[in-house]
């Protein structure tokens, strides 16, 4: 085909529907009509079904960089009511498509990791059905955050954040009846509702913003506001500030910020393709998107950019120092998750958008590698209580947290590639030269740097923090000794695994050309559709105190965890150290603890007043009771024996008394007197005789 | 006051008078030899009407054949007067008020509402004749002659099995 | 000449009589022989007629009216024989056995 005839066609800006549509029928297909077919055309028709959405993207791209101005394409009318009219159109610009990049790219690789994982979790919780249940939800999850990322209202873009949001839900609790090791456990399901509903909290605050902008701009799509938004803060800035703050509030639910994060460290109760794909690469990035996509309100109110901005970086710094004391390889992850969102938000809240979006792509791949990494770990440890449980009945196996990093140690001799490829990831994420994470942290650095200098310092502490666990984690899991039998018998993954690892690896090294400075790829592609950027500067002190901080922590970690491995049984040695202080790390600061007691507590007691005194004690035990029940009886009394009894029974059986009666004083007639028969024979005749004569 | 006039009217307080007697007496052989003396009246009344073989039949069957079964059955079961009426006091006293009550709307009917029918003329010399009885007895009403000839039949079984002793019956 | 009307005035008050000795007497053959004399007292009234209207028929239907009085006298005298037998009584009061 002509170039001119795809740029003036604009054929490929009209498929975008198909990013949508795509992971939806491959979710229908199988829902309906793979019931018997084996777990490999399951997992590879919703691998497949993401593909199609990442080749469709990959068209878009191509298309947008012919002709890089927004286009938007609509799909349905939805609501139409007086002025109100509320459609769905696909927006299709370089940040949005980015995204889709993002998503169904990853999206992609960790459906194909997935047909592995989850062929042998079913297998080590005993519940082969439910494959293809997994699969379905992830293609859901795709569809949802293609709707999210691709939408031109903020109501859509609302639709698709409920929708991940579901998703997040129905995939924490895939196994809500059992817990990591099989056994009978309410954890995942109350996990799985832990996350929605904190996510719901934010999700109030999003519609509060919602219905301001609304309210104030009388639409909801993105052009309309951002074109009337500098008027309106000219007028009263006070309301945009108030609409990016309430955003704010929906941004630290989904994207896991203070004080909403809570839900996603017991979010890791998921299989850990989950964890991956929703928990690190995707669903958290949306709050991100939407400080990014809403660039044009923010630049209004400085005031809220700050406040985004420390809330990320607050974050950033808070959640490292919590990651140091977990011993799950997951909840480390988790928590080092929500520290590089509070990079990514506090970078957007600074108007570093390019940084934040660059750091949102690279954390995608090294993230995702590091727990589909994580993941490989543990099967690798539940393969080896398999292979213990099975034949070898001299070592007496208790149950086993398999992913516990004091039951592992010196995994790197039975699982080489995933020690590799997780090294890889570690290193990304400790932002070490030349790996993509070094790049797009250091740009964070750089612009935080020159506008807030607080922001500054507790990024560079986090980002110390980062690569001292990440150190720990990598000395704890794949060096030294095995602390555990089971650790002796684990077992490398199968390819299926480990090849989606190590294309993400590879992602993971090279990812940093995407906004090299000087060639500022990315800034430029972005700049088309975010009018506030300007290209990051390279500043060497930056970039190179933070590469000395990071060598430095790993070289900690090393003297700490390294040096000395740990052995069975053996206490943490940083906690010898620090003593109270990586106490409170270890109790991630007894947040939760302190919510439920403030909040959940106080909200059970609400509701059981309500159930029990309210409900119970005076609706049904008083007015239902008392008064409704016992004057109804009364009435039924009265109605039953006075006039039952009395009166209706009275005139049954009067009649039949009188019946009675009445045939008894008639009977007397039949006297067998002859001489009264005829004496009636002759009344008779009189009577008759007088009445003809009276006629 | 013609004679038959007179006549009418001795005949009249005759039969009147024996049927009271019929009525009022206490023995039995006396009520029927009463009742035999009206018919005897009767009998002359149907004469003056101009039936004498109707007349002659009302003695020969009634006083002659009926009355006489009459005296033989009290014969046989006895003349005794019986005990005083021990039941239905209040009946007594209701039927004669009735039987007046009847009088009177005879009475009235015969006065006040018959048509004048006229006088009776004197009859041909055949009338009521038996040979003209007869002609009308065996042409016209032939079927209820032979019905009543069963008739006869069937009282004299009847009589007969009504009276007839069943085996070991006390005689 | 006597005129119709007195006949059946006579007739009327012999019928009157036979019916109150029907219900005043209780000797069941006195009541039988009331129950003759009301035939008579008919048997008067069609006879009369007969006069009058210068036709027979009336003196047939006495001749049947005397014959059917006579078969029923039979049967009637033999079924108060027959009573009198169970009963050894002819009063009527005795005979109430149908009370109830």
């Amino acid at each position: 085909m002509m170039l001119s005839e795809i740029t003036t066609a604009g054929l490929f800006f009209q498929l975008v529907p198909w990013i949508v549509f795509f992971p939806v029928i491959g979710l229908l297909i199988n829902t309906f009509l793979t019931g018997r077919m084996s777990e490999k055309v399951i997992g590879w028709l919703a691998s497949l079904a993401s593909f199609a959405s990442f080749v469709v993207a990959v068209l878009l791209a191509y298309s947008l960089s012919v002709h890089p101005e927004a286009v938007t394409v609509p799909v349905a009318q939805w609501i139409h009511i007086g002025n109100l009219a509320l459609d769905w159109a696909f927006r299709v610009d370089t940040l949005s498509v980015t995204m889709m990049l993002v998503v169904s790219g990853v999206g992609t690789l960790i459906h194909i990791y997935a047909i592995g994982y989850m062929h042998e979790d079913v297998r080590f919780k005993n519940d082969l059905g439910r494959y293809r249940r997994f699969f379905v939800f992830m293609n859901l999850f795709i569809a949802a955050m293609m709707i999210l990322v691709s939408g031109d209202s903020y109501l859509m873009l609302f639709v698709g954040w409920e929708g991940v949001g579901l998703c997040s839900f129905l995939l924490i609790g895939f196994w809500y009846e059992m817990d990591t090791l099989g056994r009978s456990s309410w954890a995942n399901s109350d996990a799985a509702k832990k996350a929605f509903v904190a996510n719901r909290i934010g999700d109030f605050g999003f519609l509060i913003a919602a219905f301001l902008m609304f309210w104030t701009f009388g639409s909801l799509q993105f052009d309309k506001i951002f074109e009337l938004a500098p008027q309106v803060a000219q007028a009263s800035p006070g309301i945009i500030v108030a609409i990016t703050l309430f955003m704010l509030i929906g941004v630290t639910g989904k994207s896991a910020q203070i004080p909403l994060f809570v839900w996603l460290p017991d979010a890791m109760a998921g299989p850990t393709p989950v964890s991956a794909l929703i928990h690190a690469a995707t669903m958290v990035t949306a709050g991100v998107y939407l400080v990014a996509r809403s660039a044009a309100l923010y630049t209004l109110v400085p005031q809220a950019q700050f406040v985004v901005a420390l809330v990320g970086a607050a974050t950033a710094f808070f959640a490292a120092t919590i990651a140091v004391g977990q011993y799950d390889i997951k909840k480390v992850l988790a928590y080092s998750t929500i520290s590089q969102l509070g990079y990514m938000v506090a970078a957007v809240g600074m108007g570093a958008y390019v940084a934040g979006m660059f750091h949102l792509i690279t954390h995608a791949f090294f993230k995702a590698l590091l727990f589909l990494s994580a993941g490989s770990v543990i099967l690798g440890m539940e393969r080896g209580h398999h292979h213990l449980a099975h034949g070898h009945s001299e070592h007496e196996e208790e149950i086993l947290d398999p992913g516990d990093m004091r039951n592992m140690g010196g995994l790197r001799k039975q699982m080489p590639v995933t020690f590799w490829v997780y090294l890889v990831g570690a290193l990304a994420l400790g932002g070490v030269f030349p790996l993509a994470g070094f790049w797009s942290k250091d740009e964070i650095l750089a612009d935080s740097s020159l506008y807030y200098p607080l922001v500054y310092w507790l990024l560079v502490l986090g980002a110390f923090l980062t690569a001292f666990y990440m150190g720990r984690q990598i000395f704890m899991v794949f060096f030294g000794q095995e602390r555990t039998e089971v650790a002796k018998h684990a077992e490398e993954s199968p390819a299926v695994i480990t090849i989606p690892l190590i294309i993400l690896a590879t992602l993971s090294v090279f990812g940093g050309v995407l906004n090299l400075p000087g060639l500022h790829t990315l800034t430029a592609w972005l700049e088309h559709t975010i009018a506030f950027i300007h290209p990051g500067e390279f500043n060497l002190t930056v970039a190179l105190s933070s590469t000395i901080l990071a060598l430095l922590a790993i070289f900690l970690s090393w003297l700490v965890y390294g040096r000395k491995p740990m052995t069975a049984g053996e206490q943490d040695p940083l906690k010898k150290m620090l003593g109270p202080v990586f106490t409170i790390f270890e109790n991630k600061y007894w947040v939760d603890e302190g919510y439920w007691a403030v909040f959940v507590d106080r909200y059970i007691d609400l509701a059981r007043f309500l159930a029990q005194t309210v409900d119970w004690r005076f609706w049904h035990d008083w007015v239902h009771d008392s008064v409704i029940a016992s004057n109804f009886k009364r009435l039924a009394h009265f109605l039953a024996n006075p006039i039952d009894l009395g009166f209706i029974d009275a005139i049954a059986t009067g009649l039949a008394n009188l019946t009675q009666r009445s045939s008894a004083g008639l009977r007397k007639i039949q006297n067998g007197f002859v001489r009264s028969y005829a004496l009636s024979v002759l009344l008779g005749v009189v009577l008759i005789l007088g009445y003809l004569l009276i006629k | 006051m013609s004679v038959d006039l007179i006549l009418f009217l001795i005949l009249a307080v005759v039969a009147v008078a024996t049927a009271l007697g019929m009525l009022f007496s206490q023995n039995a052989v006396y009520s029927a030899l009463f009742l035999v003396l009206n018919f005897a009246s009767i009998a002359v009344f149907y004469l003056l009407l101009g039936a004498p073989f109707i007349a002659l039949s009302q003695v020969s069957v009634y006083a002659g054949a009926i009355m006489v079964l009459f005296l033989f059955v009290i014969m046989l079961l006895g003349a005794d007067r019986l005990a005083p009426a021990r039941v239905l006091p209040w009946q007594r006293p209701l039927a004669i008020a009735l039987a007046f009550v009847l009088v009177i709307e005879a009475g009235y009917l015969l006065l006040f509402r018959s048509a004048p029918v006229g006088g009776i003329f004197p009859p041909s010399a055949t009338f009521g004749s038996p040979q003209e009885v007869g002609s009308m007895l065996f042409n016209q009403y032939l079927l209820p002659f032979e019905v009543t000839s069963i008739l006869l039949l069937v009282a004299m079984v009847g009589a007969i099995v009504l009276t007839k002793r069943e085996k070991g019956e006390r005689g | 000449m006597v005129p119709v009307s007195y006949y059946l005035a006579l007739s009327a008050v012999l019928f009157t009589l036979g019916a109150l000795g029907v219900l005043v007497r209780r000797n069941a053959l006195i009541i039988f022989m009331s129950v003759e004399l009301m035939l008579n007292a008919a048997n008067l009234a069609f006879v009369a007629f007969t006069r009058v209207f210068e036709v027979l028929n009336g003196q047939i239907f006495v001749f049947f009216v005397m014959t059917v009085a006579a078969a029923e006298v039979a049967v009637g005298l033999a079924l108060i024989v027959a009573i009198f037998h169970t009963k050894q009584s002819i009063d009527v009061d005795q005979m109430s056995s149908m009370k109830g």
